[in-house]
């Protein structure tokens, strides 16, 4: 087992090299004069000569590579010349909103997508299955900023039993039943769509599960459907959701960036839209470092957690 | 079709090659799913071409006085935005840009996939590996990240979101797998023979991607990322109705609406293509889903019981058992019509040809024939005189592993690869004699130890993959005894092992059950291991039993021409000069099963009558019978 586990991260190693390469390179994708582009258009002589010596810009990209590498490696990425701050300053204060909503949305996603998954594998061909199924089709199919907008007007606007939004300050007076409130609607438009993936995987693999000889043995020793089900078939079928879950860890984190600018969440996806917007291109370069980052570490999770569940993995 | 009935349990129902399933594209055009997604994207499709012909206002002409006005407003049947613009005009329009991008960039990324695809594949070595390498890095990010980044360098709009998604899309779709999958260092080979076959991934790839496409490129519209005022696609009209929705929600939610039903479209065909073109992917088209197999008796008892030895003396009694799959449109009599009894202690071997309807006669004595596609269309199964197709499933799961147990096939896909061995045996302990956790697993490790595995107590920890395949199976033999059953069902329980192996296993089970004096039926293809286990022997053909008797009878003076043929297969030991005859074809489809006797097409003896009517049974001895018209005409 401690075997794998150093396998699987020394395997990380190259991934997170090559993810650095592909955000250092990010700024010579840029049309033109980069110095320009990230100081903007009010850039004077002095700015970009400053700029391309602090960036090496002028030298060539090997070069280049290893100053920026050796900056994000001391937390360096630099300064937002639109908010005047490190870069790192802000994705500070804005990565925690974010983790809080993309692993709420999570958390959702997978305790509904797996139950229903089961509940419509388990009734295959009856009504739960099929309103399940049919409930699913629309939930992939929704966009999820619609699906936000759709929420903010019934239950904020409508309704107004939720804020819609204005989540400003996590740590404000208002305390965690603030913070439970603001998160409720942006958390459910965020889980519906990967819950709805989910459905459809846990369905799957419970139905290739239960088909299984050792399926019939169990029911063949009598057990009552609920251990059939629960312990001798999810367990199998869970092995092959978990990697769908570090997938699905993705996906929210993607999709936080839509939820985020719907309810004006102060989290990494909507500084990245805002960003993108003002061209502050350190400042973005910066964000989908840290997230890719930890994507990479969550996908190292659900590695390790796959193989402490099946013991045929364990041992090679 | 291979696919499907590999999945099985009984695999030998359905002759391979035989099945009468219609073709794909018959079952695609045929499939109210695919059918309603075409219909839902035809009409969409339709407006949307028609519409520099339709009576349309300018999307793009302003009126501030009209502005924000409601859905069914007089000459704005889905209202105006805040510029006062004709929604209904904007949406089609809209539409028709969004289908516009997702087709291009769909077929975009087909294109550059597979050229990438056949490239890597034909430069071979580092090319491909740096490919593979740089597809691992790119998918470490969360997709929508990586197409923010490239936005983030080009620039906003359209275009630049296009390429955004469609560099995305090919990292994550299966485009460039497919084509380097066709790999070859011959380029003519690969486009013009291997491509052909990784087409219909692709073309089901670019299917679904093109809602993937559509859906992103409207998220990045939505953030005011992808297309550009005033070119509005159907996320740019979202995002652009995002801030009014306290005073005119119709201005956001009318655009959400036509992406859904697009998704919904786009997802519906392409649900539907891949159930047809990969049954297996379609999630459980022939799971065993039921607990128990479904019964739906047309007949009860029509068989009788057709051996003189009494009924009422049987511990399991079979009457006129009839099982069928159905499959597609196909049915399958796997069993049809079978009677037999068994008395407490006594051996019965149930012996035929792969397809026989063997296997399924034994797992329908407690239904554990798969189910669906399995049903039991008629008969009774009587357990000490209960009617077992009547039983509600909690008296069954009181009866199985407890009364009667099963040993199965083969043990390495029959024992959970996820549980404990010493558990799997004492759950059942647990669950019939109600014993608590830690006395189970002793007397689990105590029968670990009576089907001679040493060390009993260490592998009790052990799970199934890392046990041998004799192990395996003695863990199922002591599974199987956990709860002194009056019978003992082993289905083939050597058949996956090695032959030394076999004869150790055949003796531990048969040794063990005498001591404890439970009832065996012991199913097998293998004449001579039920002649020296069995006392009474069936022999099945075509889902019947064709002849019946103690083992000494049937074995010794064989009646029925299969059995005759049956035997002369086996080649003795100490006779090397006796020929061995094989039968000449092939056991017949269980869905076209000849009127009649079923082995009257290969049957030397065959006469004409022999293929008119019911054929009723022929009692040749005390309790030996036989179904053959003709047994009065041939000498013995």
């Amino acid at each position: 087992m401690l075997n794998y586990a150093f396998h699987r991260i020394l395997l990380m190693a190259p991934v997170l090299f090559g993810v650095t390469i592909v955000v250092f390179l990010v700024i010579s994708l840029i049309p033109g004069d980069p110095a320009h582009a990230i100081l903007g258009t009010f850039a004077t002589p002095e700015n970009v000569k400053e700029l391309n010596t602090a960036l090496g810009l002028d030298k060539p990209l090997p070069e280049q590579y290893l100053i920026w590498i050796s900056h994000v490696l001391t937390g360096d990425f630099g300064r937002s010349y639109v908010l005047h701050r490190p870069v790192i300053a802000e994705i500070g204060d804005r990565l925690f909103p974010t983790l809080l909503l993309a692993g709420t949305a999570l958390v959702l996603s997978s305790g509904f997508g797996i139950l229903f998954g089961i509940i419509a594998a388990v009734r295959q061909n009856g009504w739960q299955d099929k309103l399940i199924t049919v409930t699913v089709l629309i939930g992939i199919s929704t966009p999820s900023f619609w699906l936000g907008i759709l929420l903010i007007f019934w239950f904020g606007v409508r309704l107004a039993w939720l804020p819609v939004g204005g989540m400003v300050d996590l740590f404000g007076d208002g305390g965690v039943a603030d913070i439970v409130r603001h998160l409720i609607l942006p958390s459910f438009a965020l889980a519906a769509v990967a819950g709805a993936v989910l459905v459809r995987l846990t369905r799957g693999s419970m139905l290739e599960v239960l088909r299984q000889d050792y399926i019939r043995t169990a029911r063949a020793k009598g057990l009552s459907e609920r251990s059939v089900i629960y312990k001798h078939a999810f367990r199998n079928a869970f092995i092959n959701v978990i990697p769908v879950l570090g997938i699905e860890a993705g996906f929210v984190l993607g999709g936080a960036v839509y939820i985020e600018t719907v309810f004006q969440w102060p989290g990494i996806g909507r500084m990245l839209v805002q960003a993108i917007s003002t061209r502050d291109i350190l400042l973005v370069q910066g964000g989908v470092f840290v997230i890719a980052v930890a994507y990479v570490f969550i996908n190292l999770v659900t590695d390790l957690a796959q193989s402490v569940l099946d013991p045929r993995i364990r041992r090679k | 079709m291979t696919i499907l009935i590999d999945k099985l349990e009984t695999p030998d129902v359905v002759p391979a090659g035989m099945s009468g399933r219609p073709s794909a594209v018959r079952r695609l055009t045929q499939n109210p799913v695919v059918a309603l997604g075409l219909a839902i994207l035809a009409a969409i499709g339709i407006i949307v071409l028609l519409a520099p012909f339709l009576p349309l206002a300018d999307p793009s002409v302003t009126d501030v006085v009209d502005r924000l006005r409601t859905p069914f407003s007089p000459g704005h049947v889905l209202g105006t935005d805040q510029l006062g613009r004709d929604m209904l005009s904007r949406l089609i329009w809209g539409t028709r840009v969004s289908l516009a991008v997702g087709l291009t960039a769909a077929l975009a990324a087909a294109l550059v996939g597979s050229t990438i695809g056949i490239l890597a594949a034909f430069y071979g070595g580092a090319t491909d590996m740096l490919l593979m390498r740089i597809i691992d890095v790119l998918m470490a990010f969360p997709y929508l990240l990586l197409a923010l980044a490239i936005v983030a360098a080009l620039g906003p709009g359209l275009i630049n979101a296009m390429v955004a998604i469609i560099v995305v899309s090919l990292v994550n779709s299966e485009f460039m797998a497919a084509a380097r999958l066709s790999g070859s260092s011959n380029l003519g080979l690969v486009l013009f023979e291997l491509l052909p076959n990784v087409m219909p991934t692709i073309v089901i790839t670019v299917s679904t991607t093109i809602g993937w496409m559509i859906l992103e490129t409207a998220g990045l519209s939505f953030l005011g990322l992808g297309a550009q005022p005033p070119l509005a696609d159907l996320g740019g009209m979202l995002g652009n109705g995002r801030n009014l929705i306290q005073v005119a929600p119709h201005v956001a939610t009318i655009p959400g609406l036509v992406i859904l039903a697009l998704a919904i479209g786009i997802n519906l065909v392409g649900d539907g293509l891949r159930d047809v073109l990969d049954p297996r992917l379609k999630a459980g088209g022939v799971a065993r889903a039921h607990p128990a197999t479904a019964t739906a008796r047309a007949d009860r008892r029509k068989g009788g019981l057709t051996s003189r030895r009494g009924g009422d003396v049987s511990l399991i009694a079979a009457r006129g058992l009839k099982v069928d799959f159905t499959i597609g449109r196909d049915v399958y009599h796997a069993v049809g019509g079978v009677d037999f009894g068994i008395r407490p202690g006594e051996a019965v071997g149930i012996v035929g040809e792969s397809g026989s309807g063997k296997t399924v006669t034994a797992l329908s004595i407690l239904r554990l024939v798969a189910s669906p596609p399995g049903q039991i269309v008629g008969g009774e199964i009587l357990y000490r005189k209960e009617d077992l197709l009547d039983a509600p499933l909690g008296r069954l799961q009181q009866i199985r592993g407890n009364r009667i147990a099963y040993v199965f096939q083969d043990p390495l896909t029959t024992l959970n690869p996820l549980i404990r061995v010493g558990e799997q045996i004492a759950e059942s302990m647990r669950r019939h004699q109600g014993f608590p956790r830690a006395e189970a697993m002793r007397r689990a490790i105590k029968l670990m130890e009576s089907v001679s595995i040493a060390n009993a107590a260490a592998r009790a920890n052990a799970y199934p993959h890392e046990l041998s395949g004799g192990q395996r199976q003695r863990i199922s033999i002591a599974m199987a005894l956990a709860n002194d059953p009056e019978v003992i069902v082993a289905d083939e329980p050597t058949t996956a092992l090695d032959v030394t192996t076999q004869a150790q296993i055949l003796k531990l089970l048969n040794e063990l059950r005498r001591d404890r004096g439970a009832a065996l039926v012991f199913i097998s293809h293998d004449v001579g291991v039920i002649a020296e286990l069995c006392d009474f022997v069936h022999v099945m053909y075509g889902g019947r039993i064709v002849e019946s008797g103690a083992v000494a009878d049937v074995f010794g003076s064989p009646r029925h021409p299969y059995t005759q043929r049956l035997l002369a297969c086996v080649p003795q030991l100490g006779r090397p000069d006796r020929p061995i005859k094989p039968i000449v074809g092939l056991p017949p489809a269980t869905n076209a099963i000849p009127p009649g006797c079923a082995f009257a097409p290969r049957c030397a003896s065959a006469k004409a009558k022999c293929q008119q009517g019911e054929i009723t049974p022929v009692f040749v001895g005390a309790d030996h019978w036989v179904r053959c018209i003709r047994i009065g005409e041939m000498a013995a």
